[in-house]
């Protein structure tokens, strides 16, 4: 369980996180909100790259905010990014290693659970090529493999299936789904696709300039009409 | 540097479907391993059997530069950073390896091993304040900080025996010589000696970049946000890597002073750190073997031009015609693009071999 309380951020007149305070319970979470509503901030602020100005993150227990950025992937948080970041000059094998052994995974199991890992993301076949000769679905699949790799705690997913087709996507959302069942780590899944989030996610919560506007089981969710209203407008502007 | 990264050895990985056991290595992993065994022996033995005394000398400086431009290789390729203060460095290793030997008489061996590692202390020095910069501007702290110690050693001299801290007397002459280890007196046997140094300072750039350390600087190169997400300690990195490469310029530094005709302080001025960087980039960052051909440029190619007449002059346009060839058409510099040229152009040939046989095939 991951709990936010009161959280702000600033960015001189901007405020991208105005006091947000939301609890994402576990399993696959979705965050959702129209562009600018500060998703990719808050999950930058768990990643320690932006500091808030107030606030506080507790996960699990942990203080998450009160650790140094490189040592929270220790700890168990692991993301992917909007632009996607699997390393072009690794093999997809070193690639899932890199992360395994810099984050305090044993060296005794070192071996399978790097291939754990890629055969969780159905790459096994690939495990020996550099990730640049790879096409844009399987460099996502690298990502989240070096996402769960070893003992991750949180895996955020960040616009994971942007700019995939339909069929990739799906087999995308194959492997989110079986993330928290398999690893036990709770998944925050920010997307604009509703079909995949509405596939993946038991809860989901909605930003709107920097604050909660509804949280919830997913279907309630998308039915609330201050989230329609926060995606599509209301009436009268349409 | 306690806090150094545990790189085991023998952790790459060759996860894919266990390779049966009659399975053989790949036709290019075979091909690379006898071209470096080649390219190897040749230095050892061939070299010195067709050259004479002047030009093995210069095949000697060649393999000391070599030192320098892998370590900057590494540190340009590798992690994405550039330092302009490798060629100082490569003068206070110089400097280190002879006032140490003046102090106490130190075996050549272990005196490279100190003038490494206290190069590399220097050199961790300077990048610990400029490793908060990246790019252009951790370049240029760089640069200032080479300047600033050229100063220094301008003042200071190369040590030649005389008393004091600095060791220097200035009855001694301008240059500085390094007595050479009693196994290699004659220029033949240091030259190997050089080249046996060398080969050890590629088998361990080679570790690195085949571990851990190897794949927390791809990760780095790839993106700050990348490596600290996947857990890298991106300062520890960062400057493990400025330690490796001046480690590098330490040692090549020893090979250097203890080379025929030693070490002057004029032969290090701030711009041929410049040079160094283009050298660097024209052979190519990705490639260790890059680092080879930088320093045929950086020293056989002023030997060559002088030896044919022509002005040493034109070695800056075309060290910059170079850079301009190689950032426009080959990012890979041209240890990558002369093998690649050289494949299409037997394609070429062959190309135009074969349709000639067919059209001379009907008249039979």
């Amino acid at each position: 369980m991951i709990e936010v309380n009161e959280l702000f951020v600033r960015f001189g007149g901007v405020v991208p996180i105005d006091r947000m305070t939301v609890t994402f319970p576990g399993g696959t979470c979705g965050l959702i909100g129209p562009n600018g509503a500060g998703k990719t901030t808050f999950f930058n602020v768990l990643s320690g790259f932006v500091r808030p100005l107030e606030g506080s993150v507790i996960a699990f227990g942990d203080d998450l905010l009160a650790m140094t950025d490189f040592r929270r992937a220790r700890w168990g948080l692991r993301r992917t990014f909007q632009t996607e970041q699997a390393i072009v000059n690794l093999s997809v094998a070193e690639n899932v290693l890199q992360v395994h052994e810099h984050t305090g995974g044993t060296r005794a199991t070192r071996r399978q659970d790097v291939k754990d890992a890629i055969a969780f993301v159905g790459l096994d076949d690939d495990a020996n090529n550099p990730v640049g000769t790879l096409g844009a679905g399987k460099r996502r699949l690298v990502e989240v493999a070096r996402a769960v790799v070893g003992h991750p705690r949180v895996v955020m997913l960040d616009e994971p299936a942007a700019g995939l087709p339909d069929r990739e996507t799906e087999q995308l959302a194959s492997v989110i789904r079986r993330i928290p069942p398999e690893t036990g780590a709770l998944v925050i899944l920010v997307d604009h696709d509703m079909s995949l989030v509405s596939g993946c996610c038991d809860t989901t919560a909605v930003l709107d300039f920097g604050r909660l506007i509804a949280s919830g089981p997913t279907a309630e969710v998308l039915r609330n009409e201050h989230v329609i209203r926060a995606y599509l407008g209301t009436e009268e502007v349409v | 540097m306690d806090a150094a990264p545990t790189i085991a050895a023998g952790e790459e990985m060759a996860l894919a479907a266990p390779a049966p056991a009659h399975a053989r290595p790949s036709l290019a992993v075979t091909l690379r391993i006898v071209a470096v065994a080649v390219i190897f022996v040749f230095a050892l033995v061939g070299i010195p059997a067709i050259l004479d005394s002047y030009w093995l000398q210069i095949m000697m400086s060649v393999v000391i530069y070599a030192i320098v431009t892998l370590g900057l290789g590494v540190l340009i390729g590798r992690v994405g950073m550039v330092s302009l203060c490798q060629f100082v460095l490569l003068a206070i290793g110089a400097w280190v390896a002879l006032r140490l030997e003046y102090l106490w008489s130190i075996p050549f061996p272990i005196l490279i091993l100190l003038a490494g590692l206290i190069t590399s202390a220097i050199g961790v020095g300077i990048g610990l304040p400029a490793l908060r910069l990246s790019g252009l501007y951790l370049a240029l702290i760089t640069l200032m900080a080479a300047g600033a110690i050229t100063v220094l050693l301008r003042v200071a001299q190369f040590p030649n025996g005389g008393s004091g801290f600095y060791g220097n007397s200035r009855a001694g002459g301008a240059s500085s010589r390094l007595s050479r280890p009693s196994i290699a007196l004659k220029d033949v046997a240091y030259y190997r000696y050089c080249v046996i140094v060398a080969a050890l300072m590629f088998l361990l750039a080679l570790w690195h970049v085949r571990t851990k350390a190897g794949r927390a600087w791809a990760a780095i190169r790839q993106s700050r946000a990348t490596a600290v997400s996947a857990g890298v300690n991106v300062t520890l990195y960062k400057l493990w890597a400025f330690a490796l490469a001046s480690f590098m310029a330490g040692v090549a530094g020893c090979l250097l002073a203890a080379s025929s005709g030693g070490v002057n302080i004029n032969q290090f001025p701030v711009q041929n750190s410049i040079s160094l960087l283009a050298v660097v980039l024209m052979g190519g960052t990705f490639n260790l073997f890059g680092a080879v051909i930088a320093a045929l440029f950086l020293r056989l190619l002023p030997a060559l031009l002088d030896d044919w007449g022509v002005s040493p002059e034109l070695l800056t346009i075309l060290f910059g015609v170079g850079v301009l060839q190689v950032l426009l058409t080959a990012p890979g510099g041209l240890v990558d693009q002369v093998p690649k040229d050289l494949a299409k152009l037997g394609r070429k040939v062959a190309g135009a071999l074969t349709p000639k046989a067919k059209r001379t095939a009907p008249t039979e």
